[in-house]
């Protein structure tokens, strides 16, 4: 007899929340480890954190982005003619103690500079929406190696607000409100030594009111964290961020600081009595940076996928006939597109050398013609040269013939002269008898 | 002196230390723990093994608290089951700050059968039954921003300490199961051999599993570079783990001490001279718990998602997500 086997599974200790039941230990187990080995295991792996500076030519993204990581990334200052906006990137890789981070800086060239700006801010979303494609393409995969792909989503937006100290300009506001429900965005008054003291509290509040009353949702520096909370909430009512930015070094006292020299006074990068160069770099990357990425992921990237993936007909309707349908249909939609592509490859290719052969047939036509036409100009000259040769032959013959008679005639007039002349002697003999 | 407003408490250089070169960019393991420790840890842990090798004790002695089901449920007389269970127990245990949610996947009935063929079916398939459930969850439109984790991380095959050499149904087990799992094996009540005895087991369970191609915990495969291996190949050269488990404690030399009281003396649990307890609670515990989720994660459960991705392309899928292949080899 088969033995039957049957499965019976069963929850106990349905109590708190999860159906997990809290349990005292009554030792050390040692599980507190395990932040640690986690730490380790992403310390081995290394990190990945990717900015996008977005911001007129000239305001000093690129200065900005030396600073806050102390190096010098390459890279010389753009010009102002650029006919569009195109975005570059540049990955570098920076340690620090153990800590292997792969920075991705994508800045804006080009951005403010055309004169009809209408477009400007389409081809940034192209590029963020290009960055989570190729994650989700990645996860769909049915071979995938996830753990160890580069993740080139951007985790924070870097938005310079160029320092007129008045408002945001309207290139601002659209393009902030296209970006903000695809990318962490932190607002930042560029070159901010431009204005004053005074004025900077009034433009700070100015551009706040002006992102509120239009729905802009800027980053918020997470608060549900106690050990965060307070330094993240002070900071949140400090954006803008005012920052000025510098790789040069003044001596200032005994020592060397980062800062900017005016006849009047020098701005120093770090002293935040000066700018918020500090606090941007504190909340950006010393306090936040992995919250930035999760937000990245969690939600924007989420956003993008659910946005995506419902364009394409899914839905998550039946528990049953789900299954790998979306796999699947995603595959076979996919495959479908790539067959369009292909016949649309096809179609271009047979019109063009459908293109090809009537240029080719023109030619040979063109070519014809012109052999045709040489040829009876060539025929034309032919008969003309006869013509003139035997015009030519007729007058030599009348020629000769003139000088045939002519020859004659002077034969003739000579014999008559010679006959004459004797006429006239025989005369004259005559008459002298 | 720029005197940083900002407490040092998030990978700050101390003040003493004025590097102006200093970004930063190291804070993000402090970030990390901070996250880790917020969210909160998940471990699934099943137990394999015939009735009355000590499972539940040692899954207690283990995390040091009444984590079995034997506790939870106040059944009078334990009664060998007819058909193998498979009953799951979750606990939220929390230590030093560090909170983590275990469950214990109790296996109940195997190899407790006249008649074992196939005992290790009702197990793959929660095994997969967990990799379906998470893949589901992971292909929706509308997911979670934590995917409830209940895979399967790890298996402890509890090897009866015969002494002479793995059974069929030990390797029979093992085999088919190390493709989809974790496998820990650990020698069960191991203090019924000598020392001797003990050694020359092991090494013939060495061989039975390389004969059979049996790739236990950690395999060797995925070693990630030469400092794992150096450390992976010690840790193979001792498993299986011969291991004692007990939930009382003893006064042994003024100390109190989980061990095991006999006429002849105390076997002190976590003493590495009396039994390999300690090897293998750290090794599940202390030092190899990242990796035993990573290894489930990013290799046993890929596989799964392959497999079950390619067959959706080809033949029949049975609700349990076996397809007529996998069938067919069970």
């Amino acid at each position: 007899t088969h033995f039957l086997t049957t499965c019976v599974y069963s929850m106990l200790g349905d109590f708190c929340g999860e159906g997990a039941r809290a349990v005292p230990l009554s030792g050390h187990v040692g599980f507190d480890s395990m932040p640690d080995q986690l730490v380790n295991k992403s310390v081995n792996h290394g990190f990945c954190f990717n900015i996008l500076c977005v911001g007129e030519t000239g305001l000093g993204k690129s200065t900005l982005m030396d600073t806050l990581f102390n190096t010098k990334f390459e890279g010389d200052p753009t010009q102002h003619n650029q006919p569009g906006v195109t975005l570059k990137s540049n990955t570098y890789e920076l340690q620090e103690s153990n800590v292997r981070l792969k920075l991705t800086v994508v800045n804006t060239v080009g951005f403010g500079d055309q004169i009809n700006k209408e477009d400007s801010y389409k081809p940034i979303v192209e590029f963020i929406d290009a960055q989570f494609e190729a994650y989700l393409q990645e996860e769909l995969k049915i071979k995938r190696t996830l753990h160890s792909y580069h993740d080139s989503r951007i985790h924070a937006c870097l938005y310079f607000i160029a320092p007129t100290g008045h408002s945001l300009k309207s290139l601002d506001l659209v393009t902030m409100k296209k970006l903000d429900s695809k990318v962490n965005i932190i607002p930042i008054i560029a070159k901010s030594d431009a204005v004053s003291k005074s004025e900077l509290a009034k433009f700070k509040i100015k551009i706040t009111s002006e992102l509120v009353s239009n729905g802009v949702q800027i980053y918020q520096f997470p608060t549900d964290d106690e050990s965060v909370a307070e330094i993240n909430s002070t900071m949140n009512s400090h954006l803008p961020f005012a920052v000025v930015g510098s790789t040069e070094e003044v001596k200032i006292g005994n020592k060397m600081v980062k800062a900017r020299q005016y006849p009047w006074g020098t701005v120093q990068v770090e002293n935040e009595n000066h700018c918020d160069f500090v606090k941007l770099r504190e909340m950006l990357i010393r306090v936040n940076m992995e919250d930035l990425r999760e937000q990245t992921h969690a939600r924007h990237y989420e956003l993008y996928r659910r946005c995506k993936l419902e364009e394409m007909g899914f839905k998550d309707t039946d528990p049953d006939s789900k299954p790998f349908s979306l796999q699947e249909t995603y595959e076979a939609k996919r495959n479908e597109f790539m067959g369009e592509l292909q016949k649309k490859e096809e179609e271009m290719r047979q019109m063009f050398v459908q293109r090809v052969k009537e240029k080719e047939a023109e030619l040979k036509e063109a070519e014809k013609e012109l052999h045709e036409k040489f040829d009876r100009l060539k025929k034309l000259h032919q008969d003309e040269k006869k013509k003139l040769e035997e015009k030519k032959k007729s007058l030599d013959d009348e020629l000769n013939m003139f000088k045939q008679k002519k020859t004659a005639a002077e034969l003739l007039l000579n014999q008559a002269q010679q006959a004459g002349a004797s006429t006239t002697l025989k005369r004259d003999k005559e008459r002298k008898k | 002196m720029v005197a940083p407003t900002v407490g040092p408490v998030y990978g700050e250089k101390p003040s003493s230390v004025v590097d102006f070169s200093y970004v930063g960019i190291d804070a993000i393991l402090e970030q990390m723990r901070r996250k880790a420790m917020k969210q909160g840890f998940e471990l699934n842990i099943m137990v394999v093994g015939q009735s009355g090798l000590g499972k539940s004790t040692l899954m207690n002695t283990l995390f040091k608290s009444k984590v079995s089901r034997k506790y939870v449920q106040a059944t009078a007389q334990e009664k060998i089951p007819k058909t193998i269970e498979i009953k799951s127990i979750s606990h939220d245990i929390e230590e030093k700050g560090v909170r983590m949610k275990l469950t214990v996947i109790d296996t109940p009935g195997f190899g407790d059968q006249i008649n074992n063929e196939n005992c290790w079916q009702p197990i793959m398939r929660f095994i997969n039954d967990q990799y379906e459930a998470y893949l589901q969850e992971e292909i929706n439109i509308n997911r979670k921003k934590r995917i409830p984790d209940s895979r399967v991380h790890c298996c402890i095959y509890f090897i009866p300490p015969t002494g002479h050499c793995l059974r069929p149904l030990d390797v029979e087990f093992m085999r088919r199961l190390s493709k989809v799992v974790n496998i820990v094996p650990v020698i069960a009540k191991a203090d019924t051999l000598t020392l001797e005895e003990r050694d020359f087991f092991k090494q013939k369970i060495r061989e039975d599993l390389r004969a059979n191609g049996i790739d236990v915990y950690p395999q060797k495969e995925f070693d990630e570079d030469q400092e794992d291996r150096m450390i992976n190949e010690k840790i193979r050269e001792m498993i299986p783990f011969a291991v004692v488990g007990s939930d009382q404690e003893y006064q042994v030399n003024g100390r109190r001490l989980l061990g095991r009281k006999t006429k002849w003396g105390t076997i002190e649990v976590e003493n590495i001279a009396h039994c390999e307890f300690a090897y293998l609670r750290d090794l599940l515990i202390r030092t190899h718990m990242q990796n035993i989720k990573d290894i489930t994660s990013t290799i046993h459960y890929e596989m799964y998602r392959v497999r079950r991705l390619n067959e959706n392309n080809t033949g029949a899928v049975h609700t349990n997500g076996l397809s007529d292949h996998s069938a067919h080899e069970m």
